[in-house]
């Protein structure tokens, strides 16, 4: 089904926003997220992005304090993956103008809303910066 | 940082962020729960936009893993509120907490419905998505159709379409039962042609869903796809906005390629040339840039091209093409290429025979096993196992031994199991296999589990050759200081069996053996004991004369563990004092233990569970598979006096006959703990616990026939010489199935005995496709096991029954299908000699609870050998008339033909392979076909048949068939007769008709008058 998990993580390991596209209860997501911070945080640069996890592939990327982790399905093209990460970092990055941990921090509901407009049902939907905003700046404009 | 529209929620927000550690985190945390609870307790005094902020708290308090269950009501509710805002954290909240199986959905199902039926595009664009993420049965029932309605909608806009294409997407997936998708293959063609890239992006996704669950109904979509991965490859008509980084959505473009893979092959030339071309530019024009972002987008692509080109199984130049990419991928810095690189050089050893290229890597591969990155070395552990065979088995072995020491921890066991096995498969002799399992245990002992020491007990049990080599190993690693505990185990039980035969080398002596074996003794643990009293037992019996001084102290330590608290090791210790008190007696009892029955590894199967974490990585449990054991010869000799098998590491051998009756006359005790009783030589029925391999309980047992008598015989066992062929033959209509299949088992068959490829079976939960070609005697089929479910097949099992004239060989299949895979199996067909027999395929699979098993006949039939060849009136005559009657030339008048016009036979036999010669006969009603029959046992050989039909009757015929070997003549004869009579069934139809004689020859001029003569 393509991508079953999002989450961001802080150096610290402390989840910042997390979105799955399975059900997992909250004992199962604890779990899991711990696994994986421990798993993908101990990893240095020189290492590949890609990492092993139960059935899943952990698809991550850095930027400054954060860490993006994406859970994909074994067969995943995982460099799409990964340019995808990327493609949703600039996305908040057009909307906040150079997006920090705090940004998504405070204002979670927009990376929410922006991740829905993005994925769904651990699909793409929409690639696009333009289209993926479009909702968000009209909701402003409204209030 | 821009303000936070809820001052509150920023506020507990801050708080959280500065809380020092989990514990006053947890204190805000339940202060805020407290707050929340009662301000919700209070509806009344609640404005939405409170509401509204209550519910972001309660998703933060949710993310940071605290358990919000009372607020689900609350977020629910949101969902109906008449303005936008709140409306929309009510249904991305509701998406975020709940599933599809919470009641409280269904309170919102009414407002949901409207929402999507509305006018309103942005309540539209939110209840979709809702539905999408979390919607189940209900949500299926009630609302399927006006979300189709939707997604081909023309006065819909894009943002909803999209939206109600994924929305769709997951009520097909969830229940495909209440989505009607009959007749959609018209509506996704037409989706295909849709020019906005977001509605084509999710489209793409539903088509990937559709096809993966039936191609057949989507062929009209392939050559879309392709025009699609055109139009993107070439920058044609591709907004800015959906360029990234130069390149037209990486996204779209893996996600069509990856469609594309769904469809077993591409029949029309100028479609296959067009995406070929596309495929071509992508694998030679993807080069290594400087920015990252581009240089993995355009690595996306090329990676989906390489995985397509290796399902299109292209022509070689292509392949080797994919091969030299990806052989320099695996030698690169850079660490994503480099994994991806070896992850998909496992995945080509799967689909095609690139083997020897991939073997030139195999230096580079090994770097990879070094790597810091346990990512990378992972896939260079399965790359090196996959590409193992016997020709390269013992370097990488070795290099798998040498690694093993400075591997770490999580690596270690499937490291060494994988060691086992590859050991095992490809040794190139039996004595180097017994000095790498023991160089196994001796480096990771705690990682090498029961299975891989039984297992070369078996191998050494059963191979008297490897027997004295195996115990002065054995012996060896005793010397050694500190010996793992699984070495203790090995050795004492080889020691045990064969010691004997080192007698005369130096420190081999009983006493010493003895001495060597019971030094461990204090340091292992309970589990080991039993073992070593065994030993005990069998060196004082192998001791003759025997020893009184070695005899006391073993005497000794079985009384001292007479009284032990373990039952197994007092069991014993009370049952080998008795026993060795008896003398000859002894001899027979304790004799060596008779060979091992044959059986598939448990290592194998182990394997196949070890890759739960990776489970995708099937090519590895492919290979796995299909090499049994070839390299080791296990004889499958059984005892010459047909006693059954005792539990399998027994170390008594259960006497036979009057002995045992004389035994259990004076085995009292042993009786009344059940342990010898039982033993009844009248019946000797195979060991029921054929896989079980050595884990039985290690004590002198029974026979385990009676107590499991139900247990099924295997037919290989039971002596048949040829058990397949019986069953070849057996009905395959009967199945006793809950699971029904999709349309006729049957006619499926029958139109694939006609053409290559379609489909040979199909349920609500797989579909088996099949792909032939063939050449001469030779056919290679390509199984495609389609699972179409979400959930994994379990328990897949697909046996081959041959036929006696038909090699098969089938690259066995993975143990489980993953959701939505499609597995491809090899079928190599080898055609020995002529014959009708059909082979069966015996397929099972597990799906939930239901478990399905069918028998399908495989269109591997006679015709698919034949090669239509045209011949002239020249060549045809003089050959006629060479084969002048039976049993080269048969006659037959065929009565009961199905009716059918001469034209219509005519292309039935031209369909079965049959070349119909016109002008040959001058009766228009008359017709004559050659052709060539390919088989080992006759080669190529030419064929003729000649069909006198009678205008006034078409339920009747004449038939005359030649060639240059009777049984192909009587074979082909029989098998057009099969295909004129009726449509072919399981049974064949009763030979309604008697040969008859071949009719005196008379010469004649004339060519028609001739064939008549001549007949």
């Amino acid at each position: 089904m393509g991508i079953r998990f999002i989450l961001m993580v802080n150096k610290q390991g402390q989840t910042r926003l997390a979105q799955y596209y399975e059900y997992l209860n909250l004992e199962e997501r604890r779990a899991l997220e711990g696994e994986i911070v421990r798993k993908c945080l101990a990893r240095n640069e020189q290492q590949c992005s890609f990492v092993e996890h139960r059935t899943y592939k952990i698809v991550y990327r850095r930027y400054a304090s954060l860490f993006f982790l994406v859970g994909v399905d074994n067969g995943e093209n995982e460099l799409a993956i990964l340019e995808f990460i990327h493609l949703l970092v600039e996305t908040m990055d057009r909307h906040f103008g150079n997006v920090c941990e705090l940004d998504i921090m405070f204002h979670l509901e927009k990376a929410h809303f922006m991740l829905e407009e993005m994925v769904m049902n651990g699909c793409i939907v929409e690639t696009s910066k333009a289209n993926i905003l479009a909702p968000i700046q009209l909701m402003d404009k409204a209030s | 940082m821009a303000l936070s529209g809820m001052r509150g929620l920023s506020v507990f927000i801050s708080d959280i962020r500065n809380c020092q550690n989990k514990e006053q985190e947890r204190l805000r945390v339940d202060k805020e729960l407290g707050n929340v609870r009662t301000r919700f307790k209070n509806e009344k005094g609640l404005t939405p936009y409170e509401k509204k902020k209550y519910v972001w708290k309660m998703l933060y308090i949710y993310m940071l893993g605290y358990d919000v269950d009372f607020g689900h009501m609350e977020a629910v509710s949101l969902i109906s509120a008449p303005k936008y805002p709140e409306k929309q954290v009510g249904y991305i909240v509701t998406s975020c907490l709940l599933n599809e199986n919470h009641d409280f959905l269904r309170l919102a199902i009414n407002t949901v419905r409207n929402d999507i039926i509305g006018r309103n595009e942005t309540f539209q664009c939110l209840a979709l998505t809702m539905v999408g993420n979390i919607g189940g049965r209900e949500f299926a029932e009630s609302l399927a159709p006006d979300v189709q309605k939707l997604l081909i909608s023309s006065s819909c806009r894009p943002l909803v379409r999209k939206k109600a294409a994924l929305c769709l997407l997951r009520l097909y997936r969830k229940n495909p039962d209440v989505v009607n998708v009959d007749g959609w293959s018209d509506r996704m063609a037409q989706l295909l042609d849709e020019r906005d890239l977001g509605v084509l992006t999710s489209s793409m996704s539903l088509l990937v869903a559709l096809v993966s669950n039936n191609h057949d109904a989507y062929w009209s979509c392939l050559p879309k796809c392709v025009k699609i991965l055109e139009r993107l490859a070439r920058n044609q008509d591709v907004p800015q906005e959906y360029t990234y980084y130069g390149i037209p959505t990486p996204w779209l473009q893996v996600k069509t390629m990856r469609a594309l893979q769904y469809f077993p092959t591409i029949e029309d030339p100028n479609t296959r040339r067009s995406l070929f071309e596309v495929l071509q530019r992508i694998l030679m024009g993807t080069d290594v840039v400087k920015n990252v972002n581009k240089n993995n987008a355009s690595h996306a692509v090329l990676f989906e091209a390489l995985a397509l080109v290796m399902h299109l199984d292209a022509e070689k130049e292509m392949m080797s093409q994919c091969v030299a990419l990806l052989g320099k991928f695996i030698a690169v810095r850079e660490p994503n290429i480099r994994y991806l690189g070896l992850e998909n050089m496992t995945r080509m050893l799967m689909v095609s025979d690139v083997q020897d290229i991939i073997k030139r890597h195999q230096a580079q591969i090994i770097t990879s096993l070094k790597d810091p990155d346990i990512s990378i070395r992972r896939r260079a552990l399965d790359l090196l196992y996959g590409m193992c065979d016997i020709s390269n088995a013992k370097d990488i072995v070795e290099e798998l031994l040498q690694y093993l020491s400075s591997a770490d921890f999580a690596m270690r066991e499937e490291l060494s199991l994988k060691a086992a096995i590859l050991a095992e498969k490809f040794a190139p002799d039996l004595s180097w296999y017994v000095d790498v399992i023991l160089q196994l245990i001796d480096k990771a002992g705690d990682f090498v589990s029961d299975d891989i020491w039984f297992r070369v007990v078996q191998f050494v049990t059963n191979n008297e050759d490897l027997q004295p080599y195996a115990a002065a190993k054995a012996r060896e690693y005793l010397d050694k200081p500190a010996i793992h505990e699984t070495m203790v185990k090995v050795s004492a039980y080889l020691l045990g069996e064969y010691s004997h035969l080192l007698a005369r080398r130096p420190g081999c002596s009983p006493k010493e053996i003895f001495g060597i074996i019971h030094e461990k003794l204090p340091t292992v643990s309970t589990s080991t004991v039993p073992i070593l009293l065994s030993t005990y037992a069998k060196i004082l019996m192998h001791t003759q004369p025997s020893d009184p001084e070695l005899q006391n102290q073993i005497w000794a330590i079985f009384s001292k563990y007479e009284s032990c608290i373990d039952v197994e090791i007092q069991q014993r210790a009370v049952e080998y004092f008795a026993l060795s008190r008896k003398g000859a007696a002894l001899m027979d009892i304790l004799a060596e233990m008779p060979k091992f029955p044959e059986r598939q590894s448990s290592l194998l199967k182990k394997a196949e569970d070890a890759e739960v974490d990776t489970a995708e990585q099937s090519a590895i449990k492919l290979r796995a598979q299909q090499q049994t054991s070839n390299a080791l010869v296990v004889t499958d000799q059984r005892p010459a006096n047909g006693t059954p098998y005792v539990g399998q590491l027994g170390l008594v051998m259960v006497p036979s006959s009057a002995n045992a009756d004389h035994n259990l006359e004076n085995q009292g005790p042993a009786q009344e703990n059940g342990t010898l009783s039982q033993v009844d030589p009248q019946s000797p029925s195979p060991s029921a616990d054929l896989l079980g391999d050595l884990l039985g309980p290690l004590a002198i047992e029974g026979p385990p026939g009676a107590a499991a008598p139900t247990e099924h015989v295997i037919p290989a066992s039971e002596g048949d010489p040829n058990p397949a062929d019986a069953l070849a033959l057996a009905p395959v209509d009967e199945q006793t199935n809950s699971v029904q299949p999709i349309g006729n088992i049957a006619e499926r068959f029958h139109a694939l005995c006609l053409k290559d490829s379609g489909v040979l079976y199909e349920d609500p939960y797989i579909q088996i496709g099949i792909k032939a070609e063939w050449r001469a005697h030779h056919g290679r089929l390509v199984l495609f096991l389609g699972n179409k479910n979400t959930s994994s097949l379990a328990s897949v099992q697909a046996l081959i029954l041959p036929p006696s004239h038909l090699k098969m060989e089938l690259s066995l299949v993975p143990e489980t299908i993953p959701p939505r895979a499609q597995v491809q199996c090899p079928l190599e067909v080898m055609n020995l000699r002529p014959s009708r027999d059909v082979a069966v395929l015996d397929f099972s699979y597990k799906f939930g609870t239901s478990s399905v098993n069918v028998k399908l006949r495989l269109p591997a039939v006679l015709n698919k050998f034949l090669h239509p060849i045209s011949v002239t009136a020249e060549e045809f005559f003089p050959q006629w008339r060479s084969l002048s009657g039976p049993p080269l030339k048969l006659q037959e008048v065929v009565r009961g033909v199905r009716p059918m016009l001469l034209l219509e036979m005519a292309n039935l036999f031209n369909s079965l392979r049959l070349m119909v010669c016109p002008g040959l006969d001058p009766n228009a009603n008359n017709l004559v076909a050659s052709t060539t029959f390919y088989s080992e046992s006759t080669r190529a050989m030419l064929c003729l048949m000649r069909i006198e039909t009678d205008p006034a009757d078409r339920t009747q015929l004449r038939m005359t068939v030649s060639s240059g070997d009777p049984t192909l003549t009587f074979e082909l004869k029989e098998f057009i007769k099969e295909q004129l009579v009726s449509i072919p069934t399981a049974t064949r139809p009763p030979a309604p008709e008697v040969a008859q004689p071949t009719s005196a020859v008379t010469s004649l001029t004339d060519p028609g008058a001739m064939l008549a003569g001549l007949l």
